[in-house]
């Protein structure tokens, strides 16, 4: 906010390249699920520009990990930085925040189908399935292949921090599940 | 002038908050290398994958303790006249590889050794149950930075509880093998739950300014839910006779430790002892 009025005191409207490098950065994408941009999935947080007398027009990119853990942070920061400096974005700082903490709720609509689209069931809506209570019913998840309800939980952990691996009963076919978080 | 040691923290009182951050960092670096262990030996692929995924869950929330263990200190060190300005810049990296056993403040029972499947889940589900109060409390801290480890980490360790309380209950519940196994994990564990309880100089001090968390108000709870679940594993008088037994008092929050964390860290550290500031 205080950057935005700094801005219009100085009589500089950024709002077009602010446009410009939101679009960008929906073309940065995660490299652990490829078909999902880092826009789709909700880390980038915040994106500020500013101006400084030796290096001309700063970039802040303010993004969030998924998990604590998530190994392809550093990647995530370095694919933004590559991005941007590609289009003439030289200044560029990338910020972690961690609170508030991310969560599947931050997941774009489009995102939820590109993901189904590749065969991992997108995460239901929030209030569902991450109750704290320990013995609460599971949850159907529909199989990504056949949409049938008819689908069991193999393990709440899969290949990456974020899904867990299902099974349906239906078709038999094994799939992820971008799990609720 | 005493100079203070690459990595050494004095133990005053107005080091309270960097002890106590550390203390969060090294129960879950040393908990998650103990699950790391497990990556590629676990007993079904399914599982390998789980209890790795919980190691990593567990290095990452460590990594943001240390991070953040490195500002404070950094920033009292610039304050401090008889620290060398050319000193090093302490890291989340030498906060993890270049401190020595005594220096670490992790539980005891993080450090305990793998053993069979058994012993393994049954550790998990007694730490992730006290990880699940504690950073319930602790994301309510003062400090924002704690706060917002401790609201990042709590929905990682909710998974981890739910994991771990299932296989609890299965073993428990399961076939008479099955059921002895964890039996002689709980006689070997119960023990070590205790130091989670009992504060430390450190913690009594940032409990006091809001900014941490008195472990001994999350016994109430933590007993509630075990007992639960061991109920539903059909375990309970195993937790009642061994109340009764020998208790471990402060130890490992204090850098008393067994001889299980000179091994973690001979491997943990080895390559920065022996390539000094190796990088890649």
């Amino acid at each position: 906010m205080d950057q935005t009025k700094n801005n219009i005191e100085a009589g500089i409207d950024h709002s077009t390249t602010l446009k410009e490098l939101w679009d960008l950065l929906g073309k940065v994408n995660d490299p652990e699920v490829p078909v999902l941009s880092i826009t789709d999935l909700g880390i980038v947080r915040n994106v500020n520009l500013s101006q400084d007398i030796s290096k001309g027009l700063v970039t802040e990119v303010v993004i969030t990990p998924t998990y604590s853990g998530c190994p392809a942070m550093d990647l995530i920061k370095e694919s933004i930085r590559m991005t941007l400096l590609e289009h003439g974005f030289n200044e560029v700082r990338v910020t972690t925040i961690l609170s508030p903490a991310w969560t599947t709720e931050w997941m774009s609509e489009e995102g939820k189908e590109k993901l189904r689209e590749y065969g991992i069931s997108p995460p239901m809506p929030k209030q569902q399935v991450c109750s704290n209570l320990l013995f609460h019913e599971q949850e159907a998840i529909p199989c990504p292949q056949c949409n049938s309800f008819n689908t069991s939980l193999i393990s709440q952990f899969g290949s990456t921090a974020c899904k867990a691996l299902y099974r349906c009963n239906n078709c038999l076919e094994p799939f992820d599940y971008f799990k609720c978080h | 002038m005493e100079r203070i040691k690459l990595n050494t923290i004095a133990h005053q009182p107005q080091n309270s908050l960097i002890h106590y951050t550390l203390h969060q960092a090294d129960n879950a670096l040393i908990l998650g290398h103990r699950n790391s262990e497990w990556t590629g030996h676990g007993p079904v692929l399914e599982q390998d994958i789980a209890i790795s995924n919980i190691a990593l869950d567990l290095v990452g929330q460590a990594r943001n303790f240390y991070q953040y263990a490195a500002l404070q200190i950094n920033e009292s060190m610039h304050h401090d006249a008889t620290v060398d300005e050319g000193r090093a810049e302490i890291t989340e990296d030498s906060l993890a590889y270049l401190r020595d056993v005594r220096e670490f403040k992790n539980c005891l029972l993080t450090e305990q050794e793998n053993g069979d499947w058994a012993k393994t889940v049954l550790r998990q589900f007694f730490f992730s149950q006290f990880q699940y109060l504690l950073y319930g409390s602790l994301s309510q801290s003062r400090d924002k930075d704690l706060s917002a480890i401790s609201e990042k980490a709590l929905k990682e360790v909710t998974y981890h509880l739910r994991w771990s309380s299932e296989w609890v209950i299965r073993l428990g519940d399961g076939t008479g093998e099955s059921r002895r196994r964890i039996l002689i994990a709980f006689d070997e564990l119960w023990k070590f739950t205790s130091e989670l309880f009992i504060p430390a100089s450190y913690e009594l001090v940032v409990a006091a300014e809001g900014l941490g968390v008195n472990p001994v108000t999350l016994k109430p709870s933590w007993m509630k839910n075990v007992s639960m679940v061991f109920e539903e594993a059909g375990i309970l008088d195993a937790l009642s006779q061994g109340i009764e037994e020998g208790w471990v008092g402060l130890c490992g929050k204090e850098g008393n430790h067994t001889e299980h964390l000179g091994y973690i860290l001979a491997q943990l550290q080895f390559l920065q002892r022996a390539y000094p500031d190796c990088n890649w």
